[in-house]
């Protein structure tokens, strides 16, 4: 009795349902077939402890129908098969899956076993951050594509992509790992050895180790310059070839110099050298390098449309049907395209009624009718029957694609001076003179040995550890902070130009408002309650998004018998009742006329028209505040490529000094962006479709807005969960401050050198001092930069 | 104070094998995945303890025999 009144919830994906719409099985509720036989799998396997470890760990899955049988074929292609292969020894294949699915400890159970399903899968191991899966397998019994069938059917598809296909298989980057490792351990050893120098006094018996652990300490610091501080040397090589000065420069004439000067001292026997100094300067330089690379392992920010795309289509050649490879499709070839399949070329409609989802590209989620005839443009997904093409372009030439050929595309925006740079051109040659003019100096006072020791002493003191330390540990700081908070920032320098954005150009679609999201509103005559239970029947079994969006619109009505529901694809519904005819679909179907401005459906009962239902797109909350907020400190621009029957809902609830341009194509977008900073604007771009890939690109920040990590986000140089969207003010403001608080640090550094250079040019810099002094200051400021910034992060805390 | 230089030279080998150790676990990718392994640990593995159970009570059969 009780089980009646309880919501009723699919056993595998938790959607919730009408009691009419369950299918039942094994005594559980299910939302659809497809969900039922995900079940139906996993159970014969016994591999049930899957909905037991999580409650409905389940993704909903469409029905399988034949044509996703056809789906894999191109899988058979043995070139294709071999490159996206780990290893192949003719006998076992390993195979890495990026499965976009996984998202509980569920899906990592029954992805590792796999073996239960199909023994001649030998193992499987999940990556889960990475939700990519490892599978071995025996090759002489089944096929890479049988393999990924298998995953489809329990509604894990992997998602092989173009990418797959091109990327060199990348080794990941361990190397910092591995130099840090080593400076530390010979960083903790010196020291150590280092011991006897700090005890004053004669006789101590301490002091006949000093050779050897002269020499020891000598050897320890041979692979801390040779392999730890490696990437200085090189950095400043390639600085001096470019001619420009940056930070690095300083760093590695300092561990030159400090080397040289304590090799000298332990094979002359005349000291015991700077190697405390020398490893823990490099150590801390390194651990500065460290703490400000953060990866998210589960987001990229390089996407273009290759992850988007598949590897392969269907090609018709003279009635038969041919796997071809995306790169092969040429001009006038007429290409077989399925439900949920990517249309890879721009082409012309041939066949069927297409329907095609372009959210990837424009971030709107409701479909787009097209007819035979029509030009169907590359980025969109078929959603329903299969359609047929004709190619009027290859990949690379397609509208959206050609976008990846611009100049923007081809630059790396990372490559711009930073600030540490640019002050150490200063300071570089700052310390260059006091070097040369206190070694004159001592030169004429004391000869030509005192002024090469005060020489190197300035240039060991005056290596900019605590400079070169700050800005790292400070955007790291921040950068793990805005992690929190759900704002992923690709790199430390995105840090620093958003500090300095004054203009903010902003995506309608999918970006101010709500992805999958809709308003339905009724227009027109008053409906009855029979006709609302008419609507809804005649809406229940279409598949059409804007009928389901009726149909949840009209919930609480009961469903009543119809005689006749026709589906006219493309056009609409039709349906008999009690000899009266009615109609809900496009325009002209019904007998209407349309101003074709917002999404709409129209109804009529025996051609008389009734009204429409209007859908509209959702704004989400706290917009309006936002943009009060920002308008005080920064120029705003919204860039819609929609046309304007939004602009007076915008103009509602936006400030009025916001510019609003419509009817933007994906290359208008990019120029106004580059017409702005043309003007000397700094500008970030906010935005969240393929369409909006070359503003992000052209922008100095392009932050790419994702309604989960789930969803695939454009090439960006963050990426902002659209729930903190109405924070943004706040994530600027944050980036400003930390910027003021690397201004104070770089402060503190040059006090800190000013006391060490007095000590350097009145010769007085014992390796002591000079073993105090620097971890001091490098210390010092690595606490002072990184508690500001923590107070600084606190404010974004608050709702 | 001899016996000094026999010590010094066994702390430095002790901490070269922690330093192989350390660097050969990173070239092994122990640290490239740190979140599956802490998930994979609490999985009971159902399918060894059917077996168990099996052999269980095919012994306690021939006992009872």
């Amino acid at each position: 009795m009780s089980e009646k009144k309880e919501k009723l919830i699919c056993y595998h994906c938790g959607l919730e349902m009408t009691e009419s719409e369950t299918v039942w099985f094994d005594g559980k509720p299910f939302c659809c077939n497809g969900c039922k036989t995900v079940y139906e799998i996993l159970n014969k396997n016994k591999l049930s402890q899957y909905y037991t470890l999580n409650e409905t760990p389940g993704i909903k899955t469409d029905e399988i129908d034949e044509n996703v049988k056809q789906k894999y074929a191109y899988l058979d292609n043995p070139e294709i098969e071999k490159k996206l292969l780990e290893f192949d020894d003719g006998q076992t294949k390993v195979v890495n899956f990026y499965i976009p699915n996984i998202h509980c400890s569920s899906c990592i159970w029954v992805l590792e076993h796999l073996d239960k399903l199909n023994e001649n899968i030998s193992h499987s191991e999940v990556n889960f951050p990475a939700k990519t899966v490892r599978i071995t397998y025996r090759a002489d019994k089944i096929s890479l594509r049988e393999i990924v069938e298998l995953l489809a059917s329990i509604a894990y598809p992997p998602l092989i992509s173009l990418e797959d296909l091109e990327k060199d298989k990348k080794q990941s980057n361990k190397k910092l790992i591995y130099q840090l490792g080593i400076a530390g351990f010979a960083f903790g050893n010196v020291m150590l050895m280092a011991l006897p120098e700090y005890i004053q006094g004669e006789g101590y018996w301490i002091e006949r180790f000093k050779p050897v652990f002269g020499w020891i300490m000598f050897t320890l610091s041979v692979p801390v310059v040779f392999y730890s501080a490696r990437d200085y040397f090189e950095s400043a090589i390639k600085g001096l070839k470019q001619k420009i000065v940056n930070v690095d420069i300083l760093i590695a004439l300092g561990i030159t110099v400090l080397f040289l000067r304590s090799a000298y001292e332990i094979i002359t026997k005349t000291g015991p050298g700077f190697f405390d100094s020398l490893t823990g300067l490099v150590f801390f330089l390194l651990l500065g390098k460290y703490f400000q690379r953060i990866t998210y392992d589960y987001l990229s920010f390089e996407r273009d449309y290759k992850s988007y795309f598949p590897i392969a289509v269907t090609k018709i050649i003279n009635n038969k049907e041919e796997i071809t490879e995306i790169k092969d499709i040429k001009p006038g070839d007429r290409l077989l395209i399925r439900n949920e399949e990517i249309i890879p070329v721009d082409g012309i409609l041939m066949k069927n009624t297409a329907l095609i989802d372009y959210s990837f590209v424009t971030g709107e989620s409701l479909p787009v009718e097209k007819k035979v005839g029509d030009q169907i443009l590359a980025g969109g997904k078929q959603k329903g029957n299969f359609i047929e093409i004709e190619a009027i372009s290859d990949v690379d030439n397609s509208y959206l694609t050609k976008l990846w050929a611009r100049e923007a595309f081809q630059e790396d925006k990372n490559n711009i001076k930073n600030l540490t740079d640019k002050i150490s051109k200063y300071f570089t040659f700052a310390i260059l003179s006091i070097a040369l003019l206190s070694g004159i100096y001592w030169y004429y006072k004391s000869g030509f040995s005192t002024a090469i020791w005060v020489i190197t002493a300035v240039l060991i003191v005056a290596c900019p550890c605590a400079l070169a330390l700050s800005a790292p540990f400070a955007f790291g700081n921040i950068l793990r902070q805005f992690g929190y908070h759900k704002f992923y920032v690709k790199n430390a320098s995105v840090i620093e130009n958003t500090a300095h954005i004054d203009t903010l150009v902003f995506d309608k679609t999918g970006t101010l408002t709500e992805q999958e999201k809709y308003e339905v509103d009724y227009q027109g005559k008053k409906l009855s309650d029979k006709e609302k239970q008419i609507i809804k029947t005649m809406v229940r079994a279409s598949k059409h998004p804007l009928s389901k969006l009726i149909y949840k619109y009209l919930k609480k009505y009961p469903l009543v018998n119809l005689q006749k529901i026709t589906e006219i694809p493309s056009k609409g519904i039709e349906a008999e009742y009690q000899e009266k005819k009615y109609r809900l679909g496009s325009a002209n179907f019904t007998g209407n006329i349309s101003r074709n401005t917002t999404t709409q459906s129209f109804f009529s009962i025996e051609n008389q028209n009734m009204g429409s239902f209007v859908f509209k797109a959702k704004y989400r909350n706290g917009i309006k505040e936002l943009f009060n907020r920002l308008q005080q400190k920064y120029d705003l621009f919204i860039l819609s490529g929609d046309n304007d029957s939004e602009k007076e809902t915008l103009r509602k609830i936006l400030p009025e000094n916001t510019t609003l341009l419509f009817n933007q194509s994906v290359h208008d977008k990019m120029d106004f962006i580059q017409s702005l900073q043309q003007k000397g604007k700094k500008v970030m771009m906010i935005g969240d479709g393929l369409n909006d890939a070359g503003a992000l690109q052209q922008a100095d920040v392009g932050i790419a807005i994702a309604e989960d990590s789930n969803v695939f986000t454009p090439s960006s140089d963050g990426i902002l969960k659209a729930e903190k969207l109405p924070v943004l003010d706040k994530f600027l403001s944050v980036s400003k401050n930390t910027l003021k608080v690397i201004y104070i640090s770089f402060l503190l550094a040059f006090i800190y050198n000013i006391i060490g250079l007095g000590f350097a040019v009145t010769n007085n810099l014992t390796p002591i001092v000079a073993a105090i002094l620097m971890p001091i200051s490098s210390i010092s400021i690595v606490i002072f930069v990184t508690i500001l910034t923590g107070i600084l992060s606190k404010k974004l805390n608050i709702r | 104070m001899i016996a000094l230089y026999l010590t010094i030279f066994i702390s430095l080998i002790l901490a070269l094998i922690f330093l192989v150790l350390f660097l050969s676990s990173v070239k092994n990718g122990q640290f490239e995945d740190s979140y599956t392994p802490s998930v994979r640990m609490l999985f009971e593995d159902e399918f060894n303890l059917e077996k168990k159970e099996d052999t269980i009570s095919t012994e306690t059969k021939q006992t009872n025999d």
